[in-house]
């Protein structure tokens, strides 16, 4: 029997049915982090403004604090916890951690998911194509910079291509 | 142990200088090398775990009701209706932590809970501890707090105007919360010789860190009258000491201490705060784990951030643009509290000298009580400010004397191995190289002033600024003679290096530091040595991540260590392999002799061949910055093991009808002495230019003064992520960086600060670069579109073309700063003491 004032409902998450009982005015980011302990996903306003809470629909980003866990029954949902192919990092993840694209490491899970939506739709994405889609996560360590250019070399190495970071982005000009 | 032949060689062959400083760099195994951090794994796959992804069984959500009025008497609280509320297990008020703390031992002016006086929107007034965050906050609104409104203090002209109502007991007089008065040398002279005087005043507006990880503090006062506080802290150590003191009769061994990974700092984790020592007590009270994380708003209210500061610079110049005198005033708004005030206050005055040779120097600093959110220390800690006058001013005055103002300030540069006017230390300098290569590579000789209108209509002009920052506060906060950074090391039969060190990983990569060091000496992997941090229980004291000190500090310590782990290492294998320990080499996680290699041995059998003969393995090193050459009062806050350049040019492009800019491009050079690793330094000086041009374009900690009730009260303009304005990918420019080694003795492997410096040239050089657009001066930060729109506006009426704060007299505050201290310059013959100072009571070291 379900608790009073709460529903019962299974979510799919990374590909795994997770059945929780939860109240009905919750958001998809606090049931993953509060009820799934899926504590990867991070929030920093639950007001929409940061993108730090960014997991996937059905492969189409979106800012779990907006969406109510309700409306997320039923559909695909993949956290960065779901990124990984098992023990291997993915791509993006490995470019990330060879640039330092993830400083102190917060905004980092709700940007790869942004990202990797991105690189499934498009192999060869140019700058202002990444920087659009991030426009709506705010990172406030890296500048950016080192984010752009851990989504190319993911981008390169997806195709197939033995890329390796810019010397000036590792030691200047 | 004392090992009788000290002289272990490695690939890098050891020199004479204890810290390695000048190796090099191709004899360098790890150091300076792209390699990843030590947690980049973690922190790509959403496993790093920060504060509040931490919970317990049992867990308590804790709220904090704060205050709605900025200045008032707490008359009445009225608990009953929240305490009957189901599900609410606890309820504090100010009367349940009468203990006052602050960081600084000269301002313990704060409480965790306020017990009589609430002095800014957002003092927390209560706290509520209940099974669902929903039901705290519930009952926080069930409250009733009566307040007995006071006059309000909005800014620094107010606070220096109204001495009454005090907003503490404590301070020089009125609302004058420090004042500062420190002459070096004979500024008449100084003046008398200066071909060119300038009068400036300006104004730098607040801002915040906005880390993207909002505050959380988990407590557990378990079962055995043990206290664990888990927190976004940069500064466990300070927090632990701010526990037990306010938690008194708990004993400070029964506090620990454990700093989660910070999702970003910048100096806003630096304080104890008030939700960390409450969420602690009313864990002792409910006999439960209490957790409390943070709104956005809550963030606002911590604040700490980047004070108001208004400036008011006399300069004196030769006709070829050589400093003969500086006269700086500072007037700091510092919000409701102490905080690090006392060192920003003394930090608006110490940096000047780093840069440029300033023969005779007069400082004179004020900082007043406001009822405001505290400001505090970020990122550049009181430096940015001043730095900002400084640069604009010395490029109106390279304009008014038609000279280059590049050329004009390498003319100016301060000498390597010196001391300053106000005794400072400096010791490499690579200024010089960094003007050199941002002038270079953006063709500053050949496009300065001649950029102008673009085929699309617009203005494009160059700006130039430098910058100088300490490698971590040569006093700790507290006066003690004890080391500044620890480090202990384990080494196990597995062949496992652990390193225990206090220091906090708040992105810029500490952890990694200790792996990079301790991995080179040893000659092992760094990535397989296991680093446990920032835990008072298990971690020799680091005092924090602050003042870009880590890296030098725990390098040293961790540098230290590894050396003395080495030299066991060695005798072991020397004893084993009968080889003189003298020859032996180690890399590539072998142990091995440098005349016959293939004689040897693997990391892991080093260790066994040495516990066999020495016993368990541990070691550990320590670290203390040189003594202050300036032993005036005031002298302790400047001196630094080393200092950081940097220098920048900025591109912007201006449309002269709106007044609104971009900025398409930046050049940014940086003397880091020596980059421990490539990769992590690009990511700093990337960043720092990111939160720089944040600062110089938007960002600003407003308030809007209100009237409620008839009382005046100060509440944020922008307390969110949306309308607190920072920069998104798009607004990121084109960065281009040059990393410049010039080693520095006191550093590890000659390694100086990156996290803090890179960031202070870009609001100035923004500044210098409107006016070399379009001939406007915006002598306030931020140099928002508007301004630059208002100053476009003057300049077509006839009028100054300038935006700023009025520079006449009636700009500053009317303070009479007393006498000044007379301190006379290492080159008039002055020995760092103030000559006409009272004598002082030695305090003794604990």
């Amino acid at each position: 029997m379900t608790e009073p004032g709460k529903v019962l409902a299974t979510f799919s998450v990374n590909g795994e049915p997770h059945e929780v009982a939860f109240a009905p005015h919750k958001t998809l980011l606090e049931v993953l982090r509060e009820e799934l302990n899926l504590t990867g996903t991070k929030h920093g306003c639950e007001l929409g403004e940061c993108g730090a809470c960014t997991v996937q629909i059905g492969g189409t980003p979106v800012l779990s604090c907006l969406v109510l866990a309700v409306d997320a029954v039923g559909k695909e949902i993949r956290t960065v916890e779901g990124l990984a192919n098992g023990p291997e990092l993915s791509p993006l993840q490995h470019a990330f951690a060879d640039l330092g694209a993830a400083q102190c490491g917060y905004c980092t899970p709700g940007v790869l998911m942004a990202a990797d939506a991105l690189l499934r739709d498009n192999q060869r994405p140019t700058r202002d194509e990444i920087k659009e889609c991030l426009a709506g996560n705010l990172c406030r360590c890296t500048g950016y910079i080192k984010i752009f250019e851990a989504v190319e070399l993911a981008a390169a190495r997806c195709r197939g291509e033995q890329a390796e970071p810019r010397r000036e982005s590792i030691h200047g000009s | 142990m004392v090992l009788d032949d000290p002289g272990v060689r490695s690939p890098q062959g050891r020199t004479d200088a204890p810290w390695r400083h000048d190796a090099k760099r191709e004899d360098l195994q790890h150091i300076g090398k792209p390699i990843r951090k030590v947690d980049a794994r973690s922190k790509v796959s959403g496993l790093t775990r920060f504060a509040d992804d931490l919970s317990l069984p049992r867990m308590l959500h804790m709220k904090l009701l704060r205050s709605t009025v900025a200045h008032a008497e707490i008359v009445r609280i009225d608990t009953a209706k929240a305490a009957a509320l189901p599900g609410v297990k606890g309820i504090l008020t100010g009367r349940d932590m009468p203990i006052p703390f602050g960081i600084l031992p000269v301002s313990q002016d704060e409480h965790a809970l306020c017990p009589d006086r609430v002095r800014f929107v957002g003092d927390p007034v209560v706290a509520i501890a209940a099974t669902e965050e929903e039901i705290a906050w519930n009952a926080c609104r069930l409250v009733e707090v009566e307040y007995r409104e006071l006059r309000t203090i909005g800014g620094v002209h107010e606070a220096a105007a109204n001495p009454e109502p005090r907003l503490h007991d404590y301070g020089v007089r009125g609302n004058i919360h420090r004042l500062e008065n420190l002459e070096f040398g004979d500024l008449a002279d100084g003046f008398a010789r200066a071909a060119h005087t300038r009068e400036d005043t300006f104004f730098f507006e607040g801002n915040t860190h906005l880390p993207m990880e909002q505050h959380a503090t988990l407590a557990h006062f378990d079962k055995d009258g043990k206290l664990t506080v888990w927190s976004s802290t940069q500064t466990p150590h300070y927090l632990h000491k701010a526990l037990a003191r306010v938690l008194h009769p708990l004993p400070a061994h029964h506090i620990r201490v454990v700093a989660c990974p910070n999702g970003g700092g910048f100096g806003g984790k630096s304080d104890p705060f008030n939700h960390e020592i409450a969420a602690a007590k009313m864990s002792m009270l409910t006999g439960r784990p209490v957790k409390i994380a943070l709104t956005r708003e809550e963030v606002f209210f911590c604040h700490r951030g980047r004070h108001p500061v208004l400036m008011r610079s006399r300069i004196g110049v030769t006709k070829t643009g050589r400093i003969t005198a500086l006269d700086f005033h500072s007037f700091l708004d510092g919000g409701a509290y102490g905080s690090y005030g006392t060192a920003s206050t003394f930090y608006t005055g110490a940096l000047q000298t780093v840069t440029y040779a300033v023969e005779n120097y007069h400082f004179r600093g004020a900082r007043f009580f406001t009822n405001k959110a505290p400001c505090g220390p970020k990122r550049g800690h009181g430096t940015p400010q001043p730095r900002f006058a400084l640069e604009v001013q010395l490029d109106k005055i390279a304009c008014d004397l038609g000279l280059d103002p590049a050329q004009m300030r390498l003319d100016n540069l301060a000498p390597r191995d010196s001391l300053t006017a106000n005794f400072l230390r400096i010791g490499s300098m690579g200024l010089g190289t960094c003007i050199e290569k941002v002038v270079a590579g953006s063709g500053w000789k050949q496009r300065r002033g001649k950029l102008g209108r673009q085929p699309n209509g617009k203005y494009r002009g160059l700006g130039l600024a430098c910058s100088s920052y300490l490698s971590g506060a040569g006093l700790p906060i507290y006066w003690n003679g004890m080391p500044h950074s620890g480090v202990q090391l384990k080494l196990d039969r597995s062949g496992l290096v652990t390193a225990f060190c206090g220091s906090t990983d708040i992105g810029q990569g500490s952890d990694s530091v200790l792996g990079w060091i301790i991995g080179e000496v040893l000659g092992i992997d760094p990535l397989g040595i296991k680093v446990v941090t920032s835990d008072t229980d298990l971690t020799p004291v680091d005092l924090g991540s602050y003042s870009s000190r880590v890296t030098v500090m725990t390098g040293n310590a961790a540098m230290q260590a590894a050396e003395r782990a080495r030299d066991i290492v060695a005798a072991g294998v020397a004893a084993k392999l009968s080889v003189p320990a003298g020859r032996l080499v180690f890399a590539d996680g072998r142990v091995f002799d440098s005349e016959e290699p293939q004689k040897g041995m693997t990391w892991q059998e080093a260790v066994c061949a040495a516990e066999a003969r020495h016993g368990t393995i541990g070691t550990v090193g320590s670290y203390s910055p040189p003594p202050a050459a300036a032993k005036f009062r005031g002298g302790g806050v400047g001196p630094s093991p080393s200092y950081s350049y940097s220098a920048a040019v900025v591109e912007v492009e201006v449309d002269i009808e709106t007044g609104v800019y971009t900025v398409p491009k930046v050049w940014m050079a940086h003397d880091i002495g020596r980059a421990l690793n490539a990769a992590v330094a690009m990511g700093q000086i990337e960043g720092s230019v990111y939160m720089g041009l944040g600062e110089a374009m938007m960002e600003e900690m407003a308030y809007r003064d209100r009237v409620h009730k008839g009382n005046r009260i100060f509440v944020h303009k922008i307390p969110s992520l949306l309308e607190y304005k920072s920069p998104v990918t798009f607004d990121m420019p084109e960065v281009v960086t040059y990393v410049v080694e010039d080693p520095d003795k006191n550093g590890p492997f000659g390694a100086k600060e990156v996290g803090q410096g890179p960031l202070l040239p870009m609001m100035p050089a923004v500044a210098n670069a409107i006016f070399d657009a379009v001939g406007v001066r915006v002598d306030e930060i931020p140099v928002s579109f508007e301004k630059v729109h208002a100053a476009l506006l003057a300049k077509q009426a006839g009028k100054e073309a300038r935006f700023g704060p009025d520079n006449g007299p009636e700009g500053i505050p009317a303070v009479d700063f007393g006498d000044s201290l007379k301190i006379k310059t290492p080159w008039q013959g002055g020995d760092g003491t103030a000559w006409n100072e009272p004598k002082r009571e030695k305090k003794a070291a604990k």
